[in-house]
């Protein structure tokens, strides 16, 4: 259905970014498919032992009112829960908001943080890639004409891990992210020393950026302050971001070393139980 | 004028039937198709909350819906929140908590204050802060409309109690 129209086709979720685009007559299209209807699109299952598969179209309510989700992906959770209102959220999914590839999207730092990839289904078949190679610019994803997300796959927890996502914004809620950081650690068994980490920014760059060489630089070192402020400067020298509306790029790389570090606090505390 | 698709559904615990172009929205279908203005527009963009509406028991924005995803949901609007003895709780609150002045946001709150308070009669302050923020209002300043939510919730929470 989709192949059949090329780039004149869309897929609708919960709407709402394409309703607003269309309206906005960003593109016109000639055919917009509900994918809502396809069974493995609304799959959410989650277990310690299999991990994490969310269906592209589920809706974010679903994410943090499920009881698994909040406490082995409590880091999604994070994200999920402050997309928009609640209005937004009973629509809102999180392929939606990957697919739609805004560097501010609130939900993609966690993924890639939480190390999840993308299953995506065409008419030639179908590929895995990891969440941080989907976004290719603003607005842009590696997804071919015809092509779909059908689902996030989170690998299982590991032993003494713990994510969390937080954002900057000048409201308490309903706005889009100035910057964010999402990140994930994995401790040694004698919670103090990190095992491995990932940290990625929003809103810092044409795309979510990951960023690797402060996740890296991570691995071995004490669970303290001063690892958490050599991963910030790390996290500040792979920002790109540019001035806007919404803040300076000097505000931007600022924060990036903020929040990266708030983001690394929390997640080691979640890992340390 | 593209081809017009036919959509069954349920408003406000009626079945409907009615005709709609499947570029609209589910708000253009109840105040155009059907005339049930109660449900009112402001940004048409998801952000102000005004055309609030439940469906099958969440709480979404209809501009950001389209008609024809109503096929097969049950809907309550503003037009099905009072009784028909009289003024739903939360209705009642409002007018004695003067938290309306202009009036156009009003459904939208009353409407998003039913589906948390269905739930959780007994949600506190900052659980009703966060509920309503995607419900804006230029006039009133929040404080009145929160009061009379809170207000709204002790009733509905002692009327439930009586009941059982
Ligand atoms: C008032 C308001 C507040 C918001 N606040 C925030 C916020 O705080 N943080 C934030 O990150 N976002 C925010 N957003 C945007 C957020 O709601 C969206 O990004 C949402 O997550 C997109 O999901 P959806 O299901 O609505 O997608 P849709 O709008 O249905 O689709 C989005 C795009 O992805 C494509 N798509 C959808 N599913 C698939 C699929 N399975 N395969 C291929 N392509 C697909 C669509 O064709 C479209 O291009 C806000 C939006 C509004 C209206
Ligand atoms: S009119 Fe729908 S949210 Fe404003
Ligand atoms: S009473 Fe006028 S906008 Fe709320």
């Amino acid at each position: 259905m989709m192949a059949e129209k090329g780039p004149k086709a869309k897929a609708l979720a919960g709407g709402t970014d394409i309703l607003v685009q269309l309206r906005g007559r960003r593109f016109f299209i000639d055919r917009l498919v509900d994918v809502k209807g396809v069974p493995e699109m609304n799959e959410l299952s989650c277990s310690a032992e299999e991990g994490l598969t969310l269906g592209a179209a589920v809706p974010c309510y679903r994410i943090y009112e499920d009881d698994t989700i909040q406490s082995l992906y409590s880091g999604l959770v994070d994200a999920a829960f402050l997309i928009g209102g609640i209005q937004i959220q009973g629509r809102a999914s999180v392929g939606g908001n990957l697919c739609n590839a805004s560097p501010s999207g609130d939900t993609i730092p966690i993924l890639i943080a939480l190390g999840a990839s993308c299953v995506i289904e065409g008419p030639k078949g179908s590929r895995t890639l990891p969440v941080e190679d989907f976004c290719t610019g603003p607005g842009q994803n590696v997804l071919q004409d015809g092509e779909l997300l059908v689902a996030l796959k989170f690998p299982p927890p590991a032993a003494n891990s713990g994510a969390h996502y937080l954002r900057f914004i000048p409201r308490n809620e309903m706005d889009i992210a100035v910057a964010g950081a999402g990140a994930s650690v994995v401790l040694e068994d004698d919670k103090e020393t990190i095992k491995s980490a990932r940290i990625s920014l929003a809103a810092v760059g044409p795309t979510p950026i990951f960023a690797e060489e402060a996740s890296e630089l991570l691995a071995g070192r004490a669970a303290s302050e001063g690892s958490f402020e050599a991963a910030a400067e790390a996290a500040k020298a792979a920002a790109r971001p540019i001035s806007d509306m919404r803040g300076t790029a000097k505000q931007r790389i600022h924060l990036s070393g903020v929040l990266t570090k708030r983001a690394l606090r929390e997640a080691v505390a979640r890992a340390q139980g | 004028m593209s081809k017009k698709i036919h959509v069954q559904t349920n408003i406000n615990g009626l079945d409907v039937d009615l005709l709609c172009e499947s570029r609209q929205s589910l708000l253009e279908v109840l105040r155009d198709v059907l005339n049930m203005t109660g449900t009112k527009e402001g940004c048409n963009d998801g952000n102000c909350g005004a055309c609030s509406v439940i469906v099958d028991g969440r709480l979404i924005d209809s501009c950001l819906m389209l008609g024809v995803e109503a096929e097969g949901k049950e809907i309550t609007t503003i037009e099905g929140v009072a009784y028909t003895h009289g003024l739903h709780p939360i209705q009642q609150s409002f007018l004695e908590n003067a938290a309306l002045q202009c009036g156009i946001c009003t459904p939208g709150f009353i409407v998003a204050a039913k589906a948390l308070l269905e739930n959780e009669p007994e949600a506190d302050e900052g659980r009703v802060r966060h509920w309503l923020a995607g419900n804006l209002c230029r006039c009133t300043g929040y404080d009145k409309i929160v009061r009379a939510v809170l207000d709204a919730g002790k009733t509905m929470a002692t009327q439930s109690k009586s009941e059982s």
